[in-house]
């Protein structure tokens, strides 16, 4: 037996033993909530546990080798690299948001699932072999060796920068959130206490610590997703597969929905909520004046009320005047956003398996596109295909990266399926007074919404409203299990989310310290120097991103969808054609870069704030012109721009045939 | 020293294998989109079969597609004494 199938041995059992240990441990959680252990113990033993394992994976990581700390020594298995990949890969947004935006947006809402899983053919088949075969470091590294000199680099260290800047900034919401629901903790407390728990993973071993600890936060969050969804189809249909047994949901579903869309009084709150759009729209046609009347009527509604009326009704109006905004341009931003609110519900619902309901044809095709071009060029992604043995197992290992995102990502449909089921027929026509705690609790953190329209006291369709985030959190509850449940949740959520954090981390401080530093600045700089420089960076990188994760800014949800459509334009065709064509050099790839990377940014902000609009495409979908157009640039301008060196077409030749590849233990410097 | 003509010609196999593999991608994921109203029409197991490619199926195509690429990649460089050294 060789050393290699030893060392893939050994970790199968030491993992396997971890689940084994981490599945009696939430067995004993149950148990022990079954004899009355507190809910908020459950959630801070989950959140203690986890990351006190994921800290001690760090620590035991710990490593002063340059290729330990970059690229985990090449010695990662295809099938492990598999699941780092995966959990590098699912983020916050994967795992809380996926099945929601399914739930919201049907069948258009696939676009996510096709894309983020899509892009990995294209990442099969177009890089990540010839990455490993060209071996070193980093993303940037690759641009700067095949074509010359700093020019690429540099781009390609602003272009990381960007990208894996704003999603960590997410990531680190998304720790925030849970930690902050869970634990009971301040918001930016929580920001912090999980920054404490990526910093000890990454900073004292680097990718091989990181490595290790992926693995173990994919298998805990692959069990929390799974468990819940499907307890809930054994309870809904007997059977306890969700991926196969939601079909039968979905007609259940269809036929509910046609009942309700004809109900007259699901018609009758429609009616209601257009007309209150009316008299937003009046309100702001009438402003300021409008906003003195609301004033004055309230006041006066204040005054009339007898000394002797319940304190509760003083209070209500008390509230209503200390809400009203403040100024007319606030007035006008908060009536806006009421009356858009309240003209989406007064839309007919479109039926849930209806294609293109929601997004139209185009924009959906291209927003898969995108995603799946963005997926490719995501830098955190691809660097994690240096640290497997060999050009052969980088190409299986795409194929477990694959199979290992594919058993979250083909769940998330049939969760939203059974979410929707619920809700439709357990929730929908019941009485508002005697429905579920989960409701209250949900509305009470605003991912929630009832309104008594028509004052029947029974819920109809159009008068609730659920935000896509509840959807995954909420479900344990949903389906009335236990406790325990949603704090496996709750732990599967934040390993996705520090699990990202942690892969963008370190390429964050990577193309700082390897490709700025090292390669740009001081070429002799030791190898201590180095790495102290390197974990130094990712402390300040991650404190910056914790900073301005406290502020919770909206737009972060949006800038990740950016961070796609500006991997998608910038990287990935000067990758591409790097490997795949010989002729091109580095005047057309520098052009292509920045031309894919201005057009994109151009129709983003400019359709976002300004009113472009080409073709009708949305901001999300930007991208769509500027790959096309990085590609081609390039293409023509190394057309008319001299040939690449000799040596530079042996290095492309050189990266193509996997024969003569750096091995794990040649790695050392 | 490996000839030349050898080169080019794993080469084009390549390029032949990964031609293949995209013309598929494409078909199971756009193609499939754009044909959605009427794959709909079938309904297996209760799933109308243009929700079920964009909600499972395609993805179990990706999948295998890209493992039957890393095993044909992998054989292609035994053919032509191009695989790494074990």
């Amino acid at each position: 037996m060789t050393e290699k199938t030893v060392f893939t041995q050994k970790l199968g059992k030491i993992y396997g033993i971890y689940t084994g240990v981490f599945m009696a441990f939430v067995i004993a959680l149950g148990i022990a909530e079954q004899m009355g252990l507190q809910a908020k113990y459950i959630g801070w033993t989950f959140m203690g546990v986890t990351i006190a394992v994921y800290a001690a994976i760090g620590i035991m990581s710990r490593t002063a080798k340059i290729s330990e700390y970059y690229v985990a020594g090449r010695q990662v298995p295809a099938f492990f690299n598999g699941m780092a990949t995966g959990s590098d890969w699912m983020s916050a947004a994967s795992f809380i948001g996926m099945a929601g935006t399914i739930y919201a947006f049907g069948y258009d809402g696939l676009a996510y699932v096709m894309g983020w899983t899509g892009g990995y053919v294209l990442l099969a088949v177009f890089l990540a072999p010839y990455l490993r075969k060209f071996g070193q470091y980093t993303i940037p590294d690759f641009l700067g060796a095949r074509y010359g000199g700093n020019t690429a680099r540099t781009l390609g260290i602003i272009a990381a920068i960007i990208a894996s800047f704003t999603y960590l900034i997410a990531q680190v919401t998304g720790v925030g959130i849970i930690t902050s629901r869970f634990l009971g903790i301040p918001f930016n407390v929580g920001v912090f206490v999980g920054l404490g728990g990526i910093l000890v993973c990454s900073m004292l071993g680097g990718m091989r610590a990181v490595t290790w600890t992926q693995v173990a936060q994919y298998i805990i969050l692959i069990i929390a997703y799974l468990v819940p969804v499907t307890v809930m189809s054994y309870k809904t249909t007997g059977v306890p597969i969700p991926q196969l047994m939601y079909g039968q949901v979905l007609q259940k579903i269809d036929v509910k929905e046609k009942e309700l869309i004809t109900s007259p009084a699901e018609q009758a709150v429609r009616d209601l909520w257009k007309k209150r759009a009316e008299d937003f729209d009046a309100k702001i046609k009438a402003l300021p004046a409008s906003l003195d009347e609301e004033k004055k009527a309230l006041d006066a509604k204040l005054a009339a009320l007898l000394t002797d009326a319940p304190a509760k009704d003083k209070e209500a109006i008390q509230k209503s005047i200390k809400d009203l905004p403040k100024t007319p341009e606030e007035a006008k931003e908060k009536w806006t956003d009421a009356k858009k609110a309240a003209a989406g519900n007064a839309k007919t619902p479109k039926p849930y398996l209806q294609p293109f309901a929601r997004m139209d044809m185009l924009n959906m095709l291209a927003l898969t596109f995108c995603l799946m071009v963005g997926t490719a060029g995501l830098p955190h992604i691809l660097m994690r295909f240096y640290t497997v043995p060999s050009v052969k197992a980088a190409r299986s290992s795409v194929a477990w990266s694959l199979f290992f995102i594919f058993l979250l990502y083909f769940t998330a449909p049939a969760y939203a399926a059974f979410a929707m089921n619920e809700v439709l027929t357990n929730i929908i026509g019941q009485s508002i007074a005697t429905l579920p705690p989960w409701v209250a609790s949900w509305t009470k953190v605003g991912l929630v919404s009832i309104k008594d329209m028509n004052g029947d006291g029974i819920l109809q369709l159009a008068e609730l409203t659920i935000k896509p985030d509840a959807i995954v959190l909420a479900t344990p509850e949903i389906a009335g299990l236990p406790y325990v449940i949603a704090g496996l949740v709750a732990a599967g959520g934040l390993a996705a989310a520090l699990s990202t954090a942690d892969g963008l981390l370190l390429t964050i401080s990577n193309a700082l310290s390897h490709d700025l530093y090292y390669k740009m600045v001081n070429p002799k700089a030791s190898i201590l120097r180095r790495l102290t420089i390197s974990r130094t960076l990712l402390v300040i990188s991650a404190a910056v991103a914790a900073y301005v994760g406290t502020y919770k800014l909206a737009i972060i949800v949006e800038l990740v969808a950016w961070a796609f459509s500006l991997a998608a334009a910038s990287f990935f065709p000067a990758l591409v054609m790097g490997i795949w064509s010989k002729r091109a050099n580095k005047t057309g790839a520098v052009a292509g870069m920045i031309v894919g990377l201005g057009i994109t940014l151009f129709y983003m902000i400019g359709s976002r704030f300004y009113g472009l609009d080409w073709f009708g495409i949305k901001t999300v979908s930007s991208g769509i012109f500027g790959i096309p157009i990085g590609f081609i640039t390039i293409w023509i301008v190394s057309r008319l721009t001299a040939e690449p060196s000799h040596e530079m077409q042996e290095f492309v030749e050189n990266v193509r045939y996997p024969k003569g590849a750096l091995k794990a233990e040649e790695a050392h410097e | 020293m490996i000839d030349r003509a050898k080169l080019v010609a794993y080469w084009r196999e390549n390029q032949k294998l990964t031609t293949i593999t995209l013309i598929i991608w494409f078909l199971v994921s756009y193609g499939a989109a754009m044909m959605v109203n009427s794959l709909n029409n079938i309904t297996i197991l209760g799933f109308p079969l243009g929700y079920y490619m964009g909600a499972q199926g395609s993805l179990i195509v990706f999948v295998l597609l890209i493992a039957n690429y890393a095993r044909k990649m992998n054989q292609i460089d035994k053919k032509y004494g191009l695989a790494e050294e074990e």
